[in-house]
């Protein structure tokens, strides 16, 4: 009854050097552009105890010069070329990105090489750069309303132990703690070129460029390469709640908590949670929509979503599905939960409604067509994958894995939500009018 | 910072990128006056589409009625209820949203290229058969009151807001949000009036980006919407001159940042000097390698993201400059921005900066245009202005023909502190004896 979803179908090709350091490389020549990222095997989860905050800060020094490059230099560079870049902490990432016109391949690849050799961080930019990110954090946190809810605040609700519940963004008192010597511990054991990965997607021609990165990245020498640990916490039985006053927020705020299964052993089940948040909040005719906006009127916006910043793909297990709702303060949370509940049962019990699976997965495989005509997305995405399942090829095969996802399996996801132990924090306004 | 001889022989060297060619546009003017404009691009099996209606209207009570109607235009036709609506779109792979500004209401929305058709038949059944359902409306308005509240509270919409306040009183550019309380008092008898007056292909215009037969698109588009008419759209006022004066500061007690915004005029795209203003801006702020990064981030840390910015709107451009800075070094940051800007209308940028600065503009333009997106965006937003596809090739080739003397005259006329507005968001009690230290400070209402 449905046809086949449509696929990328980009071109890849897998290397690996002598130092461990591994090569995604995706060619295509729809514009003259290319796009370069580096995923290093390293996020706040990993970081050490006393030390929030410090992988975040970490990706700050790493723009402040190497060997050949001076403090600021490399944004400079990158942008005197006609590019942009940036570079973003994830909890089990943080990676470094340029995108350029296609005659900029070679100084992103030299770029990127030299900080992988060495960053040369002195205590000034240190002292520097802890400024800027606590600027960061005013800015994105405490200076606003809803200011890191959920992903700052629901995490210790959710979890136990300290690299899966504390704050990625870090303590004011342990950023300003942080010292070169804890810099230079930090890229020893995390920054070597075999936990990282290295993507180059866009115009480019596979031979060229595989010399250009043996030339570059070729003579870093190998390092041990950290094991990975596991993060693994169980799936709670029993809810948890929690709240928070929240003194800038003029409205109440919900989040709730799910544990998702593991996407590197059971991936189908994982990929029917995903497809679920589509069936749950996305537009008009989803689930939540229809019955808490349209129908109940108890909330002024609904989305959910899995994975920390919303990208279901760029971290491993343990991993959240969040369902995040604004509301008035004349409807309390209790209702919301229990008309959420409410409609788990019914997609549980009954199952999804004719067409409903095909429409939502054929607007989630156009979604992701989307994100992959931008080359930079694209390599974001080759390098997630490589880095976290060994399968930059996933891209590709999405919407063909989306397409047997059957409507059992999400309705035994819904199932599957009602019977664990979820986290439950409630943000109320302290600047309610 | 200037990069030694030494160094540079190591970095590679960056091979000049040929530009992609110019976009072949494919372009037709139905009867009703709708513009349609369509661009072949293969390199994903989707459609992206642009609509622009043109929406000027006076006053608060108008940009109410604009905002409700933007949110509520798909809750309902003559054939199919909210629901269905969604459900149509979400099965053709497909996406439409809307948004509304002084100049223009927007829909947005993309599928399947191959759903194309079925795409513009649901456009066209909106534009022409919408009923707003008087429970939907009612619904929807109590939920876009307590959103424009929750807006209201986040500290950059207060600063944007009393910028814009600042810079256009009494014009429709003043406000870019509507007022809850205005919002409430909305009838849906008003909204489906101004549907009727305002969503009129009469300078409207429709892009089409995407894996889709020209010729055959032009003749979807004017099979769908070929029936869709209406009046002529209303004029924009002129903006009023920008009257420059005391800082302004708007008190947040307990703020532990302060929002330091300033404002002022700025070239349109057609206008000789654009190309150098646009330089200035980027040398100035408009990049991470600009000067204001440099100084009030890299040096001194007061800031995480400073930027300045040329924004283009119909009745007139705007310069802006944004910082949010902690609180005890609001006056220092504030002294940096105004040194920053002078040095900018005073003395004319070295060859090196205005090199980056070149490079940049122009190869992010390319960016801009690598996908079908961000074609889209882009040729929609040049055609609001009256602007055609060559300026993607003219503009770049402007840009590498402007000398240091001409960035140093338009940012005498336009980046020179005195030519700007300041609007500061924070902590009055704190922020006022330094700020008053710089210049002449007024509380705001």
């Amino acid at each position: 009854m449905t046809s086949a979803l449509p696929s990328p179908a980009y071109p890849l090709e897998k290397v690996r050097l002598d130092n461990g350091l591994r090569v995604v490389l995706a060619p295509d020549t729809t514009a003259p552009v290319v796009a370069v990222a580096v995923h290093y095997d390293v996020g706040f989860r990993s970081e050490p105890e006393g030390r929030t905050g410090f992988a975040h800060l970490f990706e700050h020094l790493m723009f402040q010069g190497s060997e050949h490059v001076g403090k600021a230099e490399h944004p400079k560079y990158v942008q005197a070329a006609g590019g942009i870049f940036n570079g973003s902490t994830h909890p089990d990432h943080t990676d470094y990105y340029e995108l350029l016109p296609s005659g900029a391949l070679e100084l992103a690849l030299f770029l990127e090489a030299d900080r992988m050799r060495a960053p040369k961080i002195t205590r000034e930019n240190l002292d520097n750069q802890i400024a800027v990110v606590q600027e960061e954090i005013r800015v994105n946190v405490m200076n606003r309303p809803y200011g890191g809810f959920p992903w700052i605040t629901l995490p210790p609700v959710a979890f136990d132990t300290f690299p899966n519940a504390h704050n990625g963004y870090g303590d004011f008192s342990e950023l300003e703690a942080a010292s070169l010597q804890d810099a230079e511990d930090f890229f020893e054991k995390f920054y070597a070129p075999g936990n990282a990965v290295l993507t180059i997607a866009g115009d480019f021609t596979v031979d060229e460029a595989a010399k250009l990165v043996e030339r570059y990245f070729g003579d870093i020498a190998a390092r041990a390469v950290p094991e990975r640990r596991s993060f693994a916490e169980p799936v709670r039985a029993q809810e948890r709640r929690s709240h928070l006053v929240d003194k800038l927020a003029p409205r109440p705020a919900l989040a709730i908590g799910y544990r998702t299964p593991d996407p590197d052993t059971e991936l189908a089940a994982f990929l029917a949670h995903y497809l679920l948040t589509d069936v749950l909040t996305s537009g008009d005719a989803s689930r939540l929509e229809r019955r808490l906006v349209q129908q109940d009127r108890s909330v002024i916006g609904i989305s959910s979503y899995v994975g920390t910043f919303g990208d279901p793909f760029d971290q491993r297990d343990p991993l959240l599905l969040t369902i995040e709702a604004r509301h008035p303060a004349e409807a309390p949370a209790d209702t919301i939960l229990a008309a959420i509940d409410e409609e788990l049962d019914k997609v549980a019990t009954d199952g999804l409604a004719d067409g409903e699976l095909e429409r939502v997965r054929a607007r989630v495989a156009s979604g992701l067509l989307r994100e992959a005509d931008d080359a930079l997305g694209r390599a974001l995405s080759f390098g997630a994958f490589e880095l976290h399942r060994g399968r930059p090829e996933m891209l590709n095969e999405l919407p063909a894995l989306l397409s047997e996802v059957t409507g059992e399996a999400v309705a035994a996801a819904a199932a599957g939500l009602r019977a664990q132990g979820r986290s439950v924090l409630e943000l109320r306004a302290g600047a309610a009018s | 910072m200037t990069i030694t001889a030494e160094r540079a022989s190591v970095i590679p060297a960056v091979r000049p990128t040929l530009p992609a060619e110019l976009p072949a546009v494919v372009e037709r003017t139905l009867p009703t006056g709708l513009r349609v404009l369509v661009v072949e691009r293969t390199s994903v099996p989707l459609v992206e589409l642009r609509l622009r209606i043109p929406f000027t209207g006076l006053g608060a009570e108008y940009a109410a009625r604009a905002e409700l109607l933007a949110e509520t235009i798909f809750t309902g036709t003559a054939r199919r209820d909210r629901v269905e609506i969604a459900t149509a779109v979400q099965a053709l792979g497909g996406a439409l949203s809307t948004g509304v500004d002084a100049d223009r209401l927007a829909i947005v929305g993309s599928a399947l290229a191959t759903n194309l058709n079925p795409l513009l038949a649901i456009l066209a059944e909106v534009l022409t058969e919408p009923t707003y359902p008087d429970d939907e409306f009612s619904g929807e308005r109590d939920r876009i009151v307590e959103d424009a509240t929750m807006a209201l509270s986040q500290p950059a919409v207060i600063a944007r807001e009393a910028l814009l306040g600042r810079m256009f009183p009494g014009h429709p550019y003043g406000s870019a949000v509507a007022q809850p309380a205005v919002l409430a008092g909305v009838s849906v008898a008003a909204v489906r009036d101004l549907h009727g007056a305002r969503i009129s292909p009469r300078g409207a215009i429709l892009t089409l980006v995407g894996d889709v037969d020209p010729a055959a698109a032009l003749d979807a588009v004017e099979a769908a919407l070929g029936g869709w008419t209406g009046g002529e759209p209303e004029k924009m006022p002129a903006v009023p001159a920008l009257a420059t004066g005391p800082v302004i500061i708007v008190d947040r007690p307990g703020a532990v940042q302060t929002n330091i915004r300033l404002g002022g005029v700025a070239l349109d795209r057609t206008e000789p000097g654009y190309p150098a203003q646009r330089l200035a801006n980027t040398i100035f702020g408009g990049y991470f390698s600009s000067r204001l990064v440099d100084n009030i981030r890299e040096d001194k840390g007061y800031t995480y993201s400073p930027r300045s910015s040329v924004d283009h709107y119909l009745a007139g451009s705007r310069f802006s400059v944004a910082a949010d800075v902690a609180t005890d070094v609001t006056g220092p940051a504030l002294l940096e921005i105004l040194y920053e800007l002078g040095r900018m209308a005073v003395l004319a940028p070295s060859a090196g900066e205005l090199e980056a600065a070149r490079q940049y503009s122009v190869g992010t333009m390319a960016l801009g245009s690598a996908t079908a997106a961000g074609l889209a965006s882009t040729l929609s937003g040049l055609a609001g202005a009256g602007i055609g596809v060559e300026y993607l090739r003219d503009h770049p080739a402007a840009l590498t023909k402007v000398t240091a003397e001409e960035v140093l005259a338009v940012s005498g006329e336009l980046l020179a502190p005195r030519r700007l507005v300041t609007v500061l968001v924070g902590d009055a009690a704190k922020i006022t004896p330094a700020v008053a230290a710089l210049n002449e400070v007024s509380s705001a209402g």
